[in-house]
C-alpha cells in the first residue's frame, strides 16, 4: 500500500521526508515496544506507534523501514524529525488511536506481519 | 567453540566503538555507523540487517545496563564477528537473562521502548553462533557470529 494512500485514509500529516510518499509498504506493525519491532519485523513494513523518541527512528533505520505513522497526535521533537530526514524515513502523524488506525488500514486491505 | 575468545585471524576490517552508559541520546550511533560501513562494503542486505539488529540490541543493553563498554566488529571473508564487552556490573543469572520477557531495565529504558526482555534472545536469534559469558562484579562478554549464506 502506498504511503500517500495510508496518509490519506488515516488523515495523517507528513512530518518528515515528504519525498518518500510514493513508497509502497507490504505490511504494517503496531507497537510501542521497539524490542518487539526489532524481534518480529522483517519485510518492508509500516511502523505504527505512539512512541516518539530517537530510538524509534534508530529502530526503523536498523530494519530499513521507510515510514512511521505516529498515533494519538504524538509529535516528535525537531531533533527526531531531523534524524528521520537524514535517514530518509518518512514520518507522519494522525490524531486517531493505534486501534482505530489499524482498523482503518486493515479495512483498506493492509495486513499485519506474520508472527 | 563455546567459550568467549576473540579470533584475530584473517580479519579484513576491524571496527571499534565505545558505548557510554546512560547516554540514550546517542544510543544507536555505533550501530548506525556499523550498518553504513557494511552497506558500503556491498555486504548482502540480509546479513547487514542481522548484524544491525544484533549490534543495536547490544548497544542498547550497554546503555541501559553496563558501566560502559565497547562493540568490535571483525569483517572476514566468510563471516562477521561481533564482540561486545563491558566493565560491569555483570549478569547474576545468564539463563534467566536469556529468557524472553525477563528484564531488569529501568523505567527510563522502558520509556524509550525497551526493557521488554527481548534484547538477548533477539541477539541470539540474529546470530549463527552466540556466546555469552558474565561475571558478577566484573562484566559481560558476548560473541556473535553471522555467517554469509551460500559461502
Amino acid at each position: 500500500m502506498q504511503i500517500k494512500y495510508i496518509a490519506d485514509v488515516t488523515n495523517a500529516e507528513i512530518l518528515a521526508f515528504k519525498q518518500g510518499i510514493d513508497h509502497e509498504v507490504v505490511t504494517a506493525f503496531g507497537s510501542d515496544l521497539m524490542s518487539d519491532v526489532l524481534a518480529y519485523v522483517e519485510e518492508d513494513t509500516l511502523l505504527i506507534t505512539g512512541l516518539i523518541n530517537q530510538q524509534v527512528i534508530r529502530t526503523a533505520e536498523m530494519l530499513d523501514l521507510k515510514a512511521i505513522l505516529f498515533v494519538r497526535g504524538k509529535t516528535p521533537c525537531n531533533e527526531v524529525i531531523a534524524l528521520a530526514e537524514e535517514k530518509q524515513i518518512l514520518l507522519m502523524m494522525t490524531r486517531e488511536s493505534l486501534f482505530t488506525v489499524s482498523g482503518i488500514l486493515f479495512q483498506h486491505g493492509l495486513r499485519g506481519i506474520k508472527i | 567453540m563455546n567459550t568467549y575468545e576473540k579470533d584475530e585471524k584473517n580479519v579484513a576490517l576491524k571496527l571499534h566503538y565505545d558505548v557510554a552508559n546512560d547516554d540514550f541520546s546517542r544510543a544507536g550511533e555505533a550501530s548506525s555507523k556499523i550498518k553504513k560501513m557494511l552497506k558500503q562494503l556491498a555486504i548482502d542486505a540480509n546479513i547487514v540487517r542481522r548484524v544491525a539488529i544484533a549490534t543495536y540490541e547490544a548497544e542498547i543493553n550497554l546503555v541501559i545496563h553496563s558501566n560502559g563498554g565497547n562493540i568490535e566488529v571483525f569483517i572476514k571473508s566468510d563471516r562477521i564477528e561481533i564482540y561486545v564487552e563491558d566493565c560491569g556490573p555483570g549478569i547474576e543469572n545468564v539463563d534467566l537473562a536469556m529468557t524472553q520477557g525477563f528484564s531488569t531495565a529501568t523505567n527510563v529504558a522502558r520509556e524509550m521502548g525497551f526493557g521488554a526482555g527481548m534484547g538477548l534472545p533477539n541477539m541470539e536469534k540474529m546470530s549463527d553462533v552466540f556466546i555469552i559469558e558474565s561475571e558478577l562484579g566484573s562484566g559481560t562478554n558476548i560473541k556473535m557470529i553471522v555467517k554469509y549464506e551460500n559461502v
